[in-house]
């Protein structure tokens, strides 16, 4: 059952995400984008990462997705959907990416057997759960990170309003 | 029952549908999103680790890619919609005053 669900996930994820790269118009290429990050999500779930899940859903297909719609709606992109889509380096980057998924292929292939699955250390409406250990690992052991993450949050809020501001007083 | 390989096998599928959009596409904002999508290709690869070890840190670094996606969203988005002011397609090969 477990597994049918994966591969149900694993082929919306794949499926929509290549229709996201060959798309021309932009809003249909953000809307499936959204469509792959819920498969995502559904993929956390079962991998037992159930704040992961709705962290992807909230900031992910809520945030993210949103600031690019707002600002595809900023900018004309009706010109570009009638022009040439692909680059010229096109066949290298064909290239490139099944020589990577080959390398990926054999990796794994010979990568022999991982050590056994111990079983989650949390459970759904077990205490702790899974928020709770996320949140007792990410403030104790993790806080220096956390902080320099939210510097770096400050950093590209500022370095956004420069950027997009149209001129800059002196 | 699902295994760790299925999880890093999604990963690289994924991963390498983004790298072949970022470097085959024109259109600079499908490649901002195909560079999320790689992004959120590494968390499925961390939170497959994370379940087979029964530990919080391949979560927790899931978390911290989730903050950078979001910074390299506002700043690339900012920068496309500067760079849309004195053009009209968003075109990488366009973009092309620094290049040798």
């Amino acid at each position: 059952m477990e597994l049918l669900f994966f591969y149900m996930f694993s082929a919306g994820i794949i499926g929509a995400s290549l229709l996201m790269v060959t798309r021309a118009n932009v809003i249909h290429a953000a809307l499936l984008l959204v469509l792959t990050f819920f498969f995502m999500s559904g993929i956390f779930i079962l991998a037992g990462a159930e704040f992961l899940a709705v962290v992807q859903v909230l900031l992910y297909a809520g945030g993210i997705m949103v600031l690019y719609l707002f600002s595809i709606m900023l900018m004309n992109v009706e010109v570009s959907v009638r022009l040439r889509q692909y680059h010229r380096q096109s066949f290298f980057a064909v290239a490139a990416s099944l020589i990577l998924i080959f390398e990926v292929w054999t990796v794994l292939g010979r990568g022999g057997s991982y050590p056994a699955f111990k079983g989650f250390s949390w459970q759904l409406g077990a205490t702790p759960g899974n928020v709770e250990a996320l949140g007792s690992v990410l403030y104790t052991k993790y806080l220096f990170p956390f902080e320099v993450a939210s510097i770096l949050l400050l950093a590209a809020m500022i370095g956004a309003i420069v950027l997009a501001k149209r001129t800059i007083d002196r | 029952m699902v295994s760790l390989t299925h999880y890093l096998a999604l990963g690289a599928i994924v991963f390498v549908i983004g790298a072949a959009g970022v470097l085959m596409r024109r259109n600079a904002i499908i490649i901002l999103m195909s560079i999320e999508l790689m992004l959120n290709s590494v968390n499925i690869t961390l939170v497959g680790f994370s379940r087979q070890w029964g530990d919080m840190t391949g979560q927790v670094f899931a978390i911290f890619i989730i903050t950078v996606a979001a910074a390299e969203a506002a700043v690339g988005l900012a920068i496309l919609v500067s760079l849309n002011r004195d053009r009209t397609a968003l075109n990488v090969d366009e973009v092309n005053l620094l290049k040798w």
